[in-house]
């Protein structure tokens, strides 16, 4: 071939970011203005918060009282098991992606980050650090693990560890006998974050059955029964959590026979987070029964199945996974209102926080601190939410349209 | 021969309606058994501890503590259902002014999320995750601690143009004082009203005449500002009071206190994010295909947006609103924890501390929520049958 064929060559294109920066920022002079307007807003927001966060803020607060803001007054040599409760939930988030997300490695991979990246911060102990990478590497073999395990099983295998996994935490933070590795942590030690998720958890788990109930009772073809359960759903939808806390609080000991022992103030506020978490959940379970077609029970009925059977083997098992988007944000509304159990003298998050600021020596920290609470709440959250969008996602895929 | 199929009638303990009686019946008596033993325990207790009976006799008594803001006349002398009413309605002026606040902020930054312009989608995005993520009592003790309560003191106190002075006591902003014409005032009003409704309805039906557009909104509002901008000049119903320095205090206008600023501030921020995510669903709800039919009926992009886009996104917007909104009103009730005077307060607070009344207290406290929650679900349910799709 000859070279005096005249060469082609593409006009010198724009640079990328250019041509990204025109298409998605200043497109006419209207964008180019919102542009400049959204950046000034940033400025403002941003620069004052900037500089106190660099030059005025005292971390150090946060430093001296991280295992308080933490666990609370739970003893110092029974920290361990704090850890260990850690790691089982670890593996069950582990084995629930093995289980439900084949191809779940880079959400898990996010999820896993999440201890590698609180064990890289600068004011934790060294065994801090070890644990955090420990939970982390739980996280990862026990995805690997599940994986290899036989999967007609699974299910059923990391069903059963989800469904022991709050017992066995509790009794595990709790403790049995007077002395020794195991030895009792009074439930009025239990503080900060720990009493927060473990206020929510149980929260859900707890009022799991009764939602059930409350949600087949409103379907209920019995008069009487359907009435006693909307009442309830309503009553308790309607009054806000923290008159249910005070009332539990105030009155509770007065509801119940003379000379009932005391009961702890864990469990009061549990009650009380119970039963209007029930009612939240019945009504969530009330949309997934009703997105079940009406096909399904015919079925059930052509199968000779009766109610109860029809209801346990065919119509919960699938209204109760149509639902676990629902029960994850319900989580998580629970989860920020554990917050309130700090106004009716729980030492949770924001209670701590009080009896922090009221030590002389950190007066006027304010900021610091419930700009670490507003952090911690806000990772976790994101971090649930995350996890549920990419499981659900998953659970999904492999799911026949059920309303052809 | 055919014999005749008569069923056999199941026995008793088979028969699926005297079976649902049963059930029905045994599970009425353990409910009203419990709440009997409920209330029998509770009844036996409050005599034995405190040797008081179940009554309401004790809201008619002297209240003899002061609540620093209020709507109607109240000093110590003044009853506990007085201190109550005060309560309510300080309630209900923080819930109405968050919900507008937090609807003008949700649409706002809901809109925003939709925008093609990508640095102004990512900020509305950020302040939609933050402010979902955090606990509402964080943020409103956040606000208070760490934002109001933290301004400088009223020697140091910011003045804007207006007056307004920005303190640690407040904010205190020139204020309308009624006058002795005000109630004639609120007659124009009415007056006003009436008449707009007239114009509006009598442009209706032109409308539907002549199959011009009429502009009766326009013309409606523009009569009733009309007369009421008349009626005002006419009768002076308000004097504008400016607020001062005097000494350690501020005189005149009107103060808002750090208290309602911070619990306003944490209710209308919170709902808003709420808010924000409905109306971009609701937005996003909407066929493509809609919009795609008003351009080639030709209309423009604001008849489009106000005849087609958005009557069909209210419909699903309005309905998680409203819940949004029952939920601020419940909400409000967190103020407790920073002693803004609201309901929850007065009444869980206060009036227990002093009467130590917990069950009577409890249940004026549930029935008010309840009304609230009530009064909300009518206006929804109202609102969803005049929207109702008519299906064909």
């Amino acid at each position: 071939m000859s070279s005096t064929a005249p060469s082609l060559s593409l006009p010198a294109a724009r640079p990328r970011w250019l041509a990204w920066l025109r298409g998605n920022l200043f497109k006419s002079v209207w964008d180019a203005l919102f542009t400049a307007l959204a950046l000034i807003f940033a400025g403002i927001v941003l620069w004052p918060v900037l500089t106190w966060a660099i030059q005025e803020a005292r971390w150090e607060v946060l430093s001296a009282n991280l295992n308080l803001l933490l666990r609370g007054r739970y003893p110092a040599e029974a920290a361990w098991r704090v850890w260990a409760v850690l790691s089982l939930i670890a593996v069950a988030s582990g084995l629930s992606f093995a289980t439900w997300g084949r191809k779940a490695a880079t959400a898990l991979a996010v999820i896993a980050c999440l201890p590698l990246a609180l064990a890289l911060l600068p004011f934790l102990s060294l065994p801090a650090r070890l644990a955090l990478l420990l939970v982390s590497a739980l996280t990862g073999a026990s995805f690997f693990l599940g994986r290899l395990g036989p999967p007609a099983y699974m299910p059923q295998i990391t069903t059963s560890f989800i469904v022991l996994l709050l017992p066995l935490g509790i009794v595990l933070l709790r403790g049995f006998g007077a002395a020794g590795g195991f030895a009792v942590a009074p439930t009025r030690l239990w503080g900060g974050l720990l009493l927060s998720v473990i206020l929510a958890a149980s929260g859900i788990v707890f009022s799991y059955p009764l939602g059930i109930l409350l949600a087949l009772g409103r379907r209920s073809k019995l008069p009487v029964l359907r009435l006693l359960c909307i009442l309830y759903i309503e009553f308790i939808r309607g009054v806000p959590l923290i008159s249910l806390l005070f009332m539990s609080v105030t009155m509770l000991q007065l509801f119940l026979p003379a000379g009932f022992p005391q009961i702890e103030g864990i469990i009061r506020v549990g009650v009380a987070i119970t039963l209007f978490s029930a009612a939240y959940g019945a009504e969530n379970l009330r949309g997934g029964l009703a997105a079940i077609p009406k096909g399904q029970y015919e079925a059930t009925w052509a199968l000779g199945l009766n109610q109860f059977q029809s209801m346990t083997f065919v119509i919960l098992p699938q209204a109760l996974k149509t639902i676990i988007p629902v029960t994850v944000s319900q989580f998580i509304f629970l989860f920020k209102d554990t917050t309130l159990v700090s106004l009716v003298g729980l030492l949770d998050l924001l209670g701590i926080a009080r009896s922090v600021l009221s030590n002389p020596e950190w007066l006027g920290t304010h900021r610091e601190i419930y700009f670490f609470i507003g952090a911690v709440f806000w990772i976790l959250n994101y971090w649930f939410s995350f996890g549920s969008r990419k499981l659900e996602r998953k659970l999904n895929a492999g799911q026949r349209n059920l309303t052809h | 021969m055919t014999v005749p199929y008569t069923p056999a009638r199941p026995p008793f303990w088979r028969n699926e309606k005297i079976l649902a009686w049963i059930s029905q019946i045994a599970v009425l008596t353990a409910v009203a058994g419990l709440g009997y033993f409920l209330w029998r325990n509770m009844i036996t207790e409050l005599r034995l501890q405190r040797d008081v009976s179940f009554t309401f006799s004790w809201l008619g008594s002297v209240a003899g503590f002061d609540i620093g803001e209020r709507l109607i006349p109240y000093d110590n002398t003044s009853s506990y259902a007085r201190a109550m009413a005060v309560g309510i309605l300080n309630t209900l002026q923080v819930s109405v002014v968050g919900i507008a606040i937090a609807t003008v902020l949700g649409v706002f930054w809901g809109l925003a999320r939709l925008s093609p312009n990508y640095l102004i989608q990512r900020l509305a995005t950020l302040y939609i995750e933050i402010f979902r993520n955090i606990p509402l009592l964080v943020l409103l003790i956040f606000w208070y601690q760490g934002l109001f309560l933290t301004l400088p003191g009223l020697n140091a106190a910011v003045v804007l143009p207006g007056p307004v002075f920005i303190s640690v006591r407040g904010m205190a902003v020139p204020w309308g004082e009624p006058t002795a014409s005000w109630p004639a005032f609120l007659v124009v009003l009415g007056a006003a009203l009436i008449l707009a409704i007239a114009v509006f309805v009598s442009l209706q039906i032109r409308q539907e005449r002549t199959g011009q557009t009429a502009f009766k909104t326009l013309w409606g509002l523009a009569a009733f500002l009309a007369v009421a901008v008349l009626g005002g000049l006419w009768l002076q119903p308000l004097t504008l009071s400016q607020p001062y320095k005097e000494g350690l205090r501020i005189q005149g206008g009107y103060i808002f206190s750090p208290e309602f600023l911070s619990i306003l501030s944490a209710l209308s921020i919170y709902s808003s994010a709420y808010i924000a995510e409905n109306v971009r669903g609701g937005i996003q709800s909407v066929d493509r295909g809609q919009l795609e039919a008003t351009s080639s009926l030709g209309l423009t992009r604001l008849q489009a947006m106000r005849l087609v886009v958005l009557p069909q996104a209210m419909r699903v917007i309005i309905p998680p609103l409203v819940s949004n909104y029952l939920g601020l009103i419940k909400n409000s009730s967190l103020a407790v924890a920073i002693g803004y005077p609201e309901f929850f307060h007065v009444a869980a607070k206060t009036t227990l501390n002093q009467t130590g009344r917990a069950v009577e207290i409890f249940l004026i406290v549930m029935g008010v929520y309840l009304l609230f929650s009530l009064v909300t679900s009518l206006i929804l349910n109202l609102y969803n049958r005049w929207v109702q799709i008519v299906e064909r």
